[in-house]
């Protein structure tokens, strides 16, 4: 009877939490699905957004994130590498560098929206830009990003490391040429996880790229990302809430691709790892 | 120590990569801390958390019934996650079937994904409207903690997923072996075993409620009050920094900045004890 | 099949002369290894014959494999292990401290006991420690690779599938091909470290085949814990031992007066099955 009542509590409560999930989703199909159309996509906000549609916010968007990458991916491989393949798990400094990458990872996003509005946007004189903004957000996926490449470098299959140096390579070629790409799949992921936060960020990016929602013409223009015209039409904005349920489904469905491709990804990663430890 | 050439100008490369990193931790720490500056000089930051008149334009900057709205809205997410995600893990781990476990881990990791202004819209079209037929205006401490509790969960559920995942083996087997009935093994056997990773998940999942700003800002209500009731509209720090940053000039300004810090403070508090609680780290 | 007993001329090492009068390639001074101060390899004396197949042989733990990456310096890459003694390769100490270590391991290559094939294409995995050692000319590399590749017997089966990832190729095909990608930069010396232990029995019998085809042309050092193998395709042979939970050598002579007539008594022992 027990046993019953358990199973039948927990039942109850793995539903719940999927129907709220589909609720969610539901109440953003209905309210915005009508609106979301290849025009919505392909034209410029009118009416602080009311009407028209979101191209320079999309395009604000795009460039955000390329400047994210930008930056984050070279400085955060090359941290993963040095963290991975150059220093021994206790060396003084790379304990240092992962403690403050820990810490970082907690500072709430809010904080990084300060932090940016007062360095990047005051103190280097950028403004409310593009820049700012993605530098920004950089800041913020780095801590992530680092230590999904880290794993995934450290689970590289040692007996290439050895191969490799036992050909008479420097340790960095070999990094190049054969623990990178074979620790890609797992980089990948850490990179599509690492654009998924980027993507769904707002608090950060309020005060460091803007509200300005016209197409920018450099990264020094300020531009509007998608998470806070959603926040923006919602708030601010009387009557614009369709528009903003329509942004908000195409977020959602850049998190879900992202979030599948990411699965994806690890799933192969897990399985290519698995093959090679059998062979 | 011989050292090939490539690698002798690759290491200290890759060395001033991760220090840069590292370095933004101590620029956002020191950026922060004087952007406070001018507020912290002026007044003694107990006053700022045991004060509760917060009134910027006369220069009173108590952040008391913000810091307990904040508080609040954490706890209460806490209070429905907690418990939920923990179900959730166990539903994943030991009742569902192979398909549907696959299926919902995949809901989970979705709602994981969620971006939290989505949320905030979810709460402010769907759930205001909602409550604000029974109890008017809608916006509230109450409701801000549910739509909290959603995004949050997620967080609970893995933590405490990957915890029954990685006890050992050996302990399902004895339990098994026992003729225990299930209930029995999780209550009494598996829930204890993998409590102190269960609890380190639940403090990161209240360090990222207390950190959160977009969806207590779109659900809250904004007002500032001190927290009188579950239905009251109240505003926490995170918000106050969101809607009065556009505007705020010279000691408002220091006084949001330090509000920043006292976030920042809190939320690294819960997450070194959720680090402490859960043992190995490899930076010690 | 070329023999000691015969004499033959050594390929590449064109300067020496034949095995039967043998000089020393490799020369070990008191070499002792310790991991964390624990010794677990002491005071070895030995030299490694131009030329010849040298196996290392003895129970599990006794320090052979330590002492194989002590003669290329593999050993540095394994934390807390130190090295005391001298190892003479090419008139200089490989110890001393500016060692330039990718030229030693150029000269010396070693073949690990799992095959070790990068995940790469089977022409990449030649052509990358080609383009290593600064040799860009493509027809070159094509010419050095198709080389090789006979010399370890798998041209025929793999050369309308050179861009195949190696790792798709059999345990045997990987193991030939880690010796191709060894013998592609033209060593002098080739270190293997068990490399049949891996391998079903067929495939082990192909590669114990190459290995025997190496002699005369390579100065061949192979640790082996199959007695049968080391009898079959060793010229010399070094028998290490644990006394007092330290790796020693025991005995080191040509292969056939260590198998038939051992000097030491725990050397007659292990070979007839009684210790080890």
């Amino acid at each position: 009877m027990a046993e019953h009542l358990f199973q039948f509590v927990i039942w109850c409560v793995a539903l719940l939490v999927l129907m709220v999930l589909l609720w969610l989703v539901y109440g953003l199909l209905d309210h915005g699905l009508a609106k979301l159309s290849f025009e919505f996509l392909l034209s410029e906000p009118q009416n602080a957004g009311r009407d028209g549609g979101i191209i320079s916010i999309l395009v604000a968007t795009l460039l955000i994130l390329a400047v994210t990458l930008l930056a984050a991916l070279p400085l955060g491989l090359a941290s993963a590498v040095w963290l991975a393949e150059f220093t021994a798990t206790h060396h003084f400094w790379a304990r240092k560098v992962r403690l403050a990458l820990d810490v970082m990872a907690g500072v709430p996003s809010i904080v990084f929206g300060l932090f940016g509005y007062a360095f990047f946007g005051i103190f280097m004189g950028m403004g409310f830009s593009v820049l700012s903004g993605g530098l920004t957000l950089a800041c913020m996926i780095l801590p992530v990003f680092i230590r999904t490449c880290e794993i995934g470098l450290r689970g590289v299959n040692n007996s290439w490391r050895q191969g490799a140096a036992a050909l008479g390579m420097p340790k960095i070629k070999a990094v190049w040429y054969i623990l990178l790409p074979a620790a890609m799949p797992a980089i990948s992921a850490g990179l599509i996880l690492g654009i998924g936060r980027a993507t769904a960020e707002t608090a950060a990016l309020m005060f460091t790229s803007g509200y300005v929602d016209r197409m920018p013409e450099s990264v020094m223009d300020s531009g509007r990302a998608l998470s806070v015209h959603i926040y923006d039409l919602s708030m601010n904005v009387t009557g614009g809430d369709a528009a903003a349920q329509a942004s908000a489904l195409l977020l959602l469905m850049i998190i879900i691709v992202l979030n599948m491709l990411a699965y994806a990804v690890t799933d192969l990663w897990l399985g290519r790892r698995l093959s090679n430890d059998l062979a | 120590m011989f050292q090939p050439h490539a690698d002798r100008i690759a290491k200290p490369l890759l060395a001033a990569a991760a220090l840069v990193c590292a370095a933004v931790l101590v620029l956002i720490i020191a950026v922060i801390i004087s952007g406070a500056w001018p507020a912290l000089i002026s007044q003694d930051l107990v006053v700022f958390i045991t004060d509760a008149s917060w009134y910027p334009l006369e220069g009173q900057f108590g952040m008391l019934s913000m810091l307990l709205a904040s508080l609040l809205v954490m706890m209460i997410a806490i209070l429905l996650a907690a418990p939920m995600g923990i179900i959730c893990a166990i539903f994943i781990a030991y009742i569902a079937p192979v398909r549907v476990q696959k299926i919902y881990r995949f809901a989970i990791a979705l709602l994981a994904g969620m971006p939290s202004v989505v949320l905030g819209l979810w709460g402010l079209t769907v759930l205001v409207p909602l409550v604000n037929k029974w109890s008017p205006p809608g916006l509230s401490l109450l409701l801000a903690g549910i739509v909290l509790a959603v995004m949050i969960l997620p967080t609970v559920a893995l933590t405490s997923l990957a915890a029954f995942k990685s006890l050992p083996i050996a302990l399902q087997q004895a339990a098994s072996a026992l003729g225990v009935r299930q209930h029995v093994q999780i209550l009494k056997v598996f829930i204890p075993a993998a409590s102190a990773a269960i609890l380190s998940g639940m403090l990161l999942a209240m360090a990222r409620a207390l950190g959160e700003t977009m969806v207590v800002l779109m659900v809250a209500g904004n007002v500032v009050q001190f927290p009188s009731g579950l239905m009251e509209p109240v505003r926490t720090l995170t918000a106050n920094i969101a809607l009065e940053m556009a505007y705020a000039t010279d000691q408002h300004r220091a006084a949001l900045f330090v509000s920043g810090l006292l976030l920042t403070a809190m939320v690294l508090v819960m997450m070194s004890f959720a680090a402490r609680i859960k043992g190995h780290n490899d930076y010690g | 099949m070329i023999s000691p007993d015969k004499g033959f001329t050594i390929g590449q090492l064109t300067e020496a002369k034949a095995c039967c009068e043998p000089t020393p390639h490799l020369s070990v001074q008191n070499l002792s290894i310790n991991y964390h101060q624990k010794t677990v390899l002491d005071n070895v004396n030995l030299d490694i014959y131009k030329g010849c197949i040298t196996a290392l042989i003895g129970p599990s733990g006794c320090g052979k494999t330590s002492f194989l990456s002590a003669l290329n310096r593999m050993l540095d890459m394994t934390t807390g292990a130190t090295v005391s003694g001298q190892v003479t390769f090419n008139g200089e100490n490989i110890y001393k401290s500016d060692k330039d270590l990718l030229q030693l391991r150029r000269r010396v290559g070693m073949i690990f006991q799992k095959p070790n094939p990068f995940p790469l294409s089977i022409y990449r995995n030649l052509a990358l420690p080609l383009k290593e050692i600064g040799i860009k000319n493509k027809q070159l590399i094509e010419h050095k690779i198709e080389t090789v590749l006979k010399e370890v017997g798998l041209w025929e089966e793999v050369h309308h599938q050179l861009d195949m990832t190696a790792t798709k190729l059999s345990g045997g095909q990987q193991q030939r091909l880690c010796i191709a990608r060894a013998l592609v930069l033209q060593p002098e010396v080739l270190l293997m470290d068990e490399p049949c232990s891996a391998l079903d029995p067929i495939s082990s019998a192909v590669v114990e085949d190459l290995i025997v085809s190496l002699r005369g042309r390579y100065t061949v050092v192979i640790v082996t814990h199959n007695l049968a193998q080391a009898k079959r395709v060793a010229n010399y042979a070094a028998f290490f031992w644990m006394q007092e939970r330290v790796g020693k050598l025991i005995e080191f002579g040509r292969s056939q007066n260590l198998f038939e007539q051992p000097q030491n008594t725990l050397t007659a022992a292990f070979i007839d099955g009684r210790k080890g």
